[in-house]
Formats: structure tokens, C-alpha cells, sequence
């Protein structure tokens, strides 16, 4: 009724092609954006930002990261652990070298260099294919957590082997550290996110999307239209490594604080945003936000349920936790193998014809 | 005889240019198989070339030799007349050469639309960071580009499934999809494996007006590979006759009809 395209008419290839053609879609767009910017930083508190919005927020750009390697260009990827502390790692080491450099230019310094890392581990990528570059990268992921924790020059000589993140301030206001506030965090997370996510939604609704893609779908194909494969998935692997470096250096300054490779960074972070992705749906920049929040705030939820509400004991709840996430995540996959952004497009696609049937 | 620069007026009044491809001694080994065997022929700007022959005769190897997944082990190919260097496949699109393949070979993720707006790759100048922020010459170019896919869409009247995914669609209009793809590219040669192959009669009789459409308003050389014969005798000007990788006749389509040796190949020689 209220959602529909009938009479949206669109006299420009620039309308058409803009991300959301349908008025409705636009304006939800807006509100959420301005509920985000305007509303939230005046609500929260501590409890909010550190169990659901941070971890939601970075989780969102380690998903859009590892969704434009696995979801647009179809490179298995499980090295997102790794990657992410070659973000936080390379973030600490910045943030200790040059103090008087703003946060913000290490966190995306930090980006790069994850990037760049990416690539080197994404070469083999050109010879190998599926489960094999699966492999290669779980590889990554070792030897980095190997790396951060044996050579000392990392952590820069403590005596504990941990990363802590030094009071940082945007505007006079501390983002890192331990004197930060709940909105100041959460803000500034806000920012690199939407940065984030229009610059990933720019270049896959582009001609280098497409260049993704096309490998992705027929890589034999896309080399015969002039899709140069080296050079197609050399830059999935280093946009994809920016994106994941990114929030690595946010979860390690931001939001941990202080962190240590093999706790913060091991195998079990790579396979998270990996369900994060396969759960929110492949090849979409809004399913790696909504994998993000349905396995950040699940947990929270259910804890809630189970000892708030029902009263068990903490360390049975947490095991049920366990069985029940592990649980919907199967079943989940069993009834929309294609993940949230296609539950989403359905039920687009309903309300465009709804209360008609047909 | 023609020489290679020369060009003709054919009866329906198409001019045939010069000769923008050529083949010589082409010979193509797989182990010891020997696929192709010094072959040579030429394809000449404007014209609608037909590779035909029965099945296994080597007529998709040449054509992966023309579009570079092959190397052939002798011989030269020639193209705008100059002898080209051994090269990978997308630098041979990048030269302007354009296919499509025997078995559809679309990107099924993708919808139409984004298929083949795929194939103005090479008429996209963007860096990555300008399509990062969508600006500068990105956007200028994804609406170029936009309107020159569109008068595609038209040409081949697909505007109803412009926005719907690939995998969603039927054989046919694949096969349709799949020809816009290439043509998005504005190739000067068109190179087109078995374009009608399962086809019924009126989706081909579609196909064909198609390939004269395109022959027709941008000019495009086309090499075709087809079984049908009659589509191939009524299409072409001229058509190369293949065998047991082995080139038996070449000529306009009445000569080969009534060549003694592809007769031969076709209908097969009595056994002493």
C-alpha cells in the first residue's frame, strides 16, 4: 500500500541508479540515519554501548570487508581473525610511535596496511580455488597470530605480551583509553562505519563490482569480457583487508582497550564474521549488517531471557547459549540458505504488490 | 580473386571491406592430438563469416584461438595487419574482440542489466577511488554507459527483464542476454558459438534477424559457428568448411554446397 513503485517514475539514469530507487526505501534511509546521529547518542549508557551498539558497529565493517572478498568476488576467506589483529597491531604500533597523530588517520593508516597484508596472502587466490584458498588463508591467520604474539616488537617490549590502547582524543573529546564516554565511542564508530559502508556500496554497484562479480559467477567468462583476474581479485583482497583492518584497529582501541593476539584475534573471530556473512547473505552490504546484529545481540537476548527473565543460574544459561545460537544458526541456514537480505528481499517484494496477492 | 585490401559490394547492397583477421598455418596440439592443422583463412571487415562442419572438426578450438584462450603451437594470427603477440584472453577483448559461448556462459548472480553493463569494461576509465566516492568521471560513466546498454536492450528487445536476475531466465532470452553482453562492448569482430543451438524454429528465425540486425546498423564482422545449414547458407557470406581439424573448403556458400569434398564430410563417402 504504503510501499510501492507505481507512480515513482524516474526520468534519469542517475535516479535509477541510485541505491534506493523506491521514495519509501529512501525516506526509511533517512530516519534510520538520523535516528542513528541524533536520537541514540542521547539515549545510551555504558551498558548499551559496550554489549550491543560498538560490537555491532565494528562487527558490521568486518563484515562488509570479508563479504566483498567472499560475497561479491567468491574468495573464501578464513583469515579474518588475523587480518584484524594486523589492523589492531599495526593501530598500536602507530598510535605508540606518533602520539601526536589524530586517531582517526591511524585507524585508516592501519586499514592499509592490513590491506596490503591481505594482498600478500590473497596471491595464492590466482592458482587456487574454493576449500584450497580456504586453506591458504587459514595459513594467514596462524602464522599472523604466531607472529603478534612471538615477536615482541609488536607489543613493543610489555611485560604481560598484551596491546594497550593509550588515551586518544577527537576534538578534545577521548574516543580510546579508559576515560572515554559512551556517546564519544559510539559516534565516532558511527562515522567510519557510514564511511565505510557507502564507499563498499560505491564500488559494488559500480564497474568494479561488477568486476567482482563476474569473477565470482564465471571467472572463465569475465576473463573473455576483458575482466583482468589479477588484477580483479588483488584489489577484492586489498578492499576487503582496508575493511577488516579497519575494524580490527576499532575493536582493539575502541572497544577492547587492550587486547592479546590469540584471545582477541584466533580462529573463532574469523569463523564469526564468516557466519555473520553467510547468516546476513552473501553479496549484499545490508546482510553483512544484519548478520552482524542477529549474532551480536542474539547472545545478549537470550542471556537476558534466561537469567533475567527465567532465573537460571549464569554458568547454565551461558552453556545454553551455546547450544541454542549453534542451534537457530543450522536452522536458519536449513529454511534461507541466502541469508537475511534475502528474507528482506522477499518480503520486499511482498509489500510491493501487498494487500493484492498478485 | 580479391586481394586482402580490396572490398566488394555484395547483391543486397552490404560493402565488404578489407581483411581484418587472418589466419595462417594455424596448428593446434593437445598431446598428441592434433586438433587443428595448418589452417588458414581470413575474415574481411563487414562480412558474416561461418565456420561449419560435423562434430569434433575443431571448430571451437579455432575460435578459442581467435579470442586467445588457445595458443596455437605454428602459425600467426593477424589482426588489422599485424601480426599479434601471444596474449591472454582479456587482452584480446581489450583489442575488440567479442564472444559468446556454446553453452551460456552469463554471470547468474548478476541481473541483466548489471550483465551487460559488464561488457563496457573497456569503455570504463574510473579508477578505484574515483568509483570509491562516486565521483568525478564514475558516475559520468555509468550513465554513458547506461545509455549506450539501453539502445542494446531495445536493439534485442529485452526492456522487460532489464532488471531481473540471470538465473531467473529462460534458454533463449539467455542466449539474447548473453549476444547483448557482447555487443555492449561494440567489438569490431563478433565471434558467436552455435548462437541458435537448442533453439526451436521461432527463436531462431529471432536469433537470425538479430545477427543481420547487428551485421546490418553498427557494421560488426561476425564469425559464426552454426549446424543449422540452412541458417548458415542464408546468413553468410562466406563460410570455411572444417574437418577432422582440417580445413576442406572455403567460399561463398554456393561453392561449398557444391564442393565434392564437403559433401563428402557430410554425408559420408562410399567404401570401395
Amino acid at each position: 500500500m504504503f510501499y510501492r513503485e507505481a507512480g515513482d517514475f524516474k526520468t534519469s539514469y542517475r535516479e535509477d541508479n541510485q541505491t534506493f530507487p523506491i521514495k519509501f526505501d529512501r525516506y526509511r534511509y533517512y530516519s534510520v540515519m538520523f535516528a542513528a546521529f541524533a536520537v541514540v547518542p542521547f539515549l545510551i549508557n555504558d551498558y548499551w554501548v559496550n554489549a550491543i551498539f560498538l560490537p555491532f558497529l565494528i562487527y558490521s565493517i568486518a563484515a562488509i570487508g570479508l563479504n566483498i572478498l567472499t560475497g561479491y568476488c567468491g574468495q573464501v576467506s578464513l583469515g579474518t581473525g588475523g587480518f584484524m589483529a594486523v589492523g589492531a597491531y599495526g593501530c598500536y604500533k602507530l598510535m605508540t610511535a606518533f602520539p601526536e597523530v589524530s586517531i582517526l588517520i591511524h585507524v585508516i593508516l592501519a586499514g592499509g596496511v592490513t590491506g596490503m597484508v591481505c594482498v600478500l596472502f590473497g596471491l595464492p587466490s590466482l592458482r587456487i580455488k574454493g576449500f584450497y584458498l580456504a586453506v591458504a588463508t587459514l595459513a594467514a591467520q596462524f602464522f599472523l597470530v604466531w607472529l603478534f604474539n612471538r615477536v615482541p616488537w609488536f607489543y613493543n617490549y610489555s611485560a604481560s605480551g598484551q596491546i594497550n590502547a593509550p588515551e586518544r582524543t577527537i576534538f578534545g573529546i577521548a574516543v580510546t583509553g579508559p576515560n572515554t564516554q559512551a556517546w564519544a565511542t559510539y559516534l565516532f564508530c558511527l562515522v567510519i562505519v557510514t564511511v565505510c559502508a557507502l564507499v563498499a556500496r560505491n564500488l559494488t554497484r559500480g564497474m568494479q563490482g561488477r568486476q567482482w562479480m563476474a569473477i565470482r559467477d564465471m571467472d572463465i567468462a569475465a576473463e573473455i569480457i576483458g575482466v583482468n583476474p589479477l588484477k580483479a581479485k588483488i584489489s577484492a583482497f586489498a578492499v576487503s583487508g582496508f575493511f577488516v583492518g579497519i575494524a580490527g584497529a576499532l575493536l582493539f582501541a575502541v572497544y577492547l582497550g587492550a587486547a592479546e593476539a590469540g584471545d582477541s584475534f584466533g580462529i573463532t573471530k574469523s569463523f564469526l564474521v564468516l557466519f555473520m556473512i553467510i547468516i546476513g547473505g552473501l553479496g549484499s552490504i545490508f546482510g553483512s549488517f544484519a548478520g552482524a546484529a542477529f549474532l551480536v545481540l542474539l547472545p545478549v537476548f537470550l542471556k537476558n531471557v534466561l537469567v533475567g527473565w527465567l532465573g537460571w543460574p549464569t554458568d547454565m544459561a551461558a552453556h545454553l547459549e551455546f547450544i541454542i545460537v549453534g542451534a537457530l544458526i543450522v536452522i536458519f541456514l536449513i529454511a534461507e540458505p541466502h541469508g537475511l537480505a534475502q528474507l528482506w528481499r522477499v518480503a520486499k517484494e511482498k509489500l510491493r504488490l501487498w494487500p493484492f496477492p498478485h | 580473386m580479391l586481394d586482402a585490401s580490396d572490398s566488394y559490394v555484395t547483391e543486397d547492397g552490404r560493402t565488404i571491406g578489407a581483411v581484418v583477421m587472418e589466419m595462417k598455418n594455424i596448428t593446434l596440439r593437445f598431446g598428441g592430438v592434433v586438433a587443428i592443422k595448418d589452417i588458414s583463412f581470413d575474415i574481411r571487415e563487414g562480412e558474416i563469416r561461418a565456420i561449419i562442419g560435423p562434430n569434433g572438426a575443431g571448430k571451437s578450438s579455432m575460435l578459442n584461438v581467435i579470442s586467445g584462450f588457445y595458443n596455437p603451437q605454428e602459425g600467426q594470427v593477424f589482426y588489422k595487419g599485424k601480426q599479434r603477440p601471444q596474449m591472454r584472453p582479456y587482452q584480446v577483448a581489450r583489442q575488440g574482440i567479442a564472444r559468446t559461448f556454446q553453452n551460456i556462459a552469463l554471470f547468474e548472480g548478476m541481473t541483466v542489466l548489471d550483465n551487460i553493463m559488464t561488457g563496457r569494461l573497456h569503455h570504463t576509465k574510473a579508477n578505484i577511488w574515483q568509483q570509491a566516492f562516486w565521483k568525478g568521471k564514475a558516475e559520468a560513466e555509468e550513465v554513458a554507459n547506461r545509455e549506450v546498454v539501453e539502445k542494446i536492450i531495445d536493439f534485442l528487445e529485452i526492456q522487460s527483464i532489464r532488471k531481473t536476475p540471470v538465473g531467473r531466465l529462460p534458454y533463449g532470452l539467455k542466449k539474447r542476454v548473453e549476444l547483448a553482453r557482447a555487443l555492449a562492448a561494440e567489438p569490431s569482430i563478433l565471434l558467436l558459438d552455435e548462437p541458435m543451438a537448442g533453439m526451436n524454429v521461432e527463436e531462431k528465425e529471432d536469433m537470425s534477424r538479430f545477427i543481420l540486425d547487428v551485421n546490418d546498423e553498427f557494421g560488426t564482422t561476425i564469425a559464426l559457428i552454426e549446424h543449422d545449414m540452412g541458417v548458415v547458407m542464408d546468413l553468410s557470406d562466406r563460410v570455411v568448411v572444417m574437418d577432422y581439424g582440417q580445413k576442406i573448403g572455403d567460399g561463398t556458400p554456393d561453392e561449398v554446397r557444391n564442393n565434392q569434398a564437403v559433401i563428402d564430410a557430410y554425408l559420408g563417402v562410399a567404401h570401395d
